[in-house]
């Protein structure tokens, strides 16, 4: 059979194959699920069709067939191949699984290095911690004078209300503020774990001396009060979240300094996978940690007392979340 | 063989070619996705700042949404193509030649941070320089590639002559290689074209290829008779 023959007769079965695909990669949806559905007795043949055309284009191979043929279907074959294999189905559903069980296995099943991430803030923290009570001064060595001055304001006591002045519009304000301005910086601090793990271990390192340094700074100004009952509210989400950020870097790191017996570029890529989702629920955290402290850490009719009860809840929660959570189906 | 053609095997046993893209039309996919963005900040920004506070805390939300999402989303959604790659007719894909999903996309766009380092794309550069594929550390990370996405090419018009059989059997390669100087002798002078003729002669040791001889070979691998 020479090449012509051979496209007259196929042609019909490629045009209508070429037309499912256009329809299939238009809608997202593969053909032949929910057949007959959208087009009565058209999707169904949908792999049998493209299956026939890949041992075409085989054959046309073979038998040297002319270059725009084999050409033509190979196009066909690649799209044909998109639209059977991605298929993309059951988000919500997936979003669901995650958050009530995949998020809290996947972080206990790397629980090392969410420890190291979490060590390598505190650690810091408490050497700052104990540097900025011994030498007060030492707090300009890391924060330059200007922002040591709008850390005391917002914490003075005695003012009307704690933090930034808030109406409704302006904590709405501070909220995008949150969300623009953590979530980048948890996002980047994944990110730097391709620099060999350095980029996210310098922002784990800086982000604890910066928290240590804060805290005794205030506390030695008799701040403390105002300061723990703005922070630890929203920090049982966003404390948690940033370390879950760092450990998902120190993944990516982990990966290029070891890779054991994968290739550098395959223990990359596969540690990636991971620790993407990681950054997922990671970043779902920052979010309702925005929240939390854009509309109640901030709220100034709330006393005292009541953030630091709520904040003991919020931390058992999240605690007894990635300690608890999916552990029945994970057996 | 010096070329950007990338061979996948699908489950069906047949390989199928895709094109990897380079740096440049990439840039200027680029160029024109960060056109797109600052349009759209500044209409957002002209409505929502009327409302204040509020409107800045929604200008925010709007900027972290689309630096992080605006990738993300048209590559999941729009058949890994953002309108920039669009326009340039790229798309992104796996590594096994499948659309992004979710995971992929957000890695390579997560990642992008580390490939602008030190400044313009350089890591990203430097790694698409080292790689067979073209690809920055987001693609190796997230085993994408970012891919031209060919219309299939038609036969090109072909000069007249009458259809004849090659002398010897030809490879894919050099049938396609026939093919096209067929198509390009209408730009050339029938001088420049006998003497490219020549060559084909000297090299297969074919009894003799003259122009005609040739452009008939066109014809008969174009499939007539």
């Amino acid at each position: 059979m020479n090449s012509t023959d051979f496209t007259r007769r196929h042609e019909s079965d490629w045009l209508r194959l070429q037309a499912m695909i256009d329809a299939a990669l238009s809608t997202r949806r593969r053909p032949g699920r929910r057949a007959g559905a959208s087009a009565p007795g058209g999707d169904a043949e949908f792999p049998s069709l493209y299956r026939q055309l890949c041992q075409q284009l085989a054959l046309a191979r073979d038998r040297r067939y002319p270059p725009h043929i084999i050409d033509r279907l190979n196009v066909l074959a690649l799209t044909g191949h998109e639209a059977l294999y991605g298929s993309r189905r059951g988000l919500w559903r997936a979003i669901r699984n995650f958050a009530l069980e995949g998020f809290p296995l996947l972080v206990r099943r790397h629980w090392r290095l969410f420890w190291a991430a979490t060590a390598l803030t505190y650690l810091p923290a408490l050497a700052m911690a104990y540097v900025v009570w011994s030498q007060p001064q030492m707090v300009y060595s890391l924060i330059d004078p200007q922002q040591v001055l709008e850390f005391e304001n917002m914490y003075r006591p005695g003012r009307a209300h704690v933090g930034f002045k808030r109406d409704a519009d302006v904590n709405f304000m501070m909220f995008g503020h949150y969300i623009q301005n953590n979530i980048s910086i948890g996002f980047r601090c994944f990110a730097g774990g391709l620099l060999f793990g350095l980029g996210a271990v310098a922002a784990l390192v800086f982000n604890g001396l910066l928290l240590g340094a804060v805290a005794v700074h205030l506390t030695r100004l008799g701040y403390a009060a105002q300061f723990f009952q703005f922070v630890v509210g929203h920090g049982a989400f966003e404390l948690t979240a940033i370390s879950l950020c760092g450990m998902a870097g120190l993944m990516l790191g982990q990966a290029l300094i070891a890779p054991g017996r994968l290739t550098r570029r395959d223990a990359l890529a596969q540690a990636a996978h991971d620790a993407v989702k990681i950054v997922y629920g990671a970043a779902a955290m920052l979010l309702i940690a925005a929240f939390i402290e854009a509309f109640w850490s901030s709220s100034r009719w709330v006393p005292a007392s009541v953030k630091f009860g709520t904040a003991v809840l919020l931390w058992t929660l999240v605690a007894g979340y990635f300690l608890f959570m999916g552990r029945r189906r994970a057996h | 063989m010096l070329d950007t053609i990338r061979a996948i095997e699908t489950p069906e046993g047949v390989t199928i070619e895709l094109r990897v893209a380079g740096p440049v039309p990439r840039a200027l996919a680029w160029g024109i996705d960060f056109a797109i963005r600052a349009v759209l900040y500044m209409i957002v920004a002209g409505v929502v700042l009327r409302f204040g506070k509020l409107g800045q805390g929604m200008l925010l939300i709007t900027v972290f949404l689309l630096e992080w999402f605006y990738p993300v989303l048209f590559e999941v959604y729009r058949n890994g193509a953002t309108p920039g790659k669009q326009a340039l007719n790229l798309a992104v894909v796996q590594d096994d030649g499948i659309p992004v999903g979710w995971s992929a996309s957000m890695v390579r766009n997560l990642l992008r941070t580390i490939d602008l380092l030190p400044f313009l794309y350089g890591c990203g550069l430097v790694s698409m320089m080292l790689g067979r594929d073209f690809k920055r550390l987001g693609d190796i990370a997230a085993r994408t590639v970012v891919v031209y996405r060919d219309k299939a090419r038609p036969l090109p018009a072909l000069p007249e002559a009458a259809p004849r059989h090659p002398p010897v059997p030809l490879s894919a390669s050099e049938q396609q290689a026939i093919v096209a100087f067929a198509a390009r002798t209408r730009r050339l002078t029938v001088e420049r074209a006998e003497e490219l003729a020549q060559i084909v002669a000297a090299v297969g040791g074919a009894s003799r290829a003259g122009l005609n001889e040739l452009l008939g070979y066109a014809r008969y691998i174009a499939g007539e008779r």
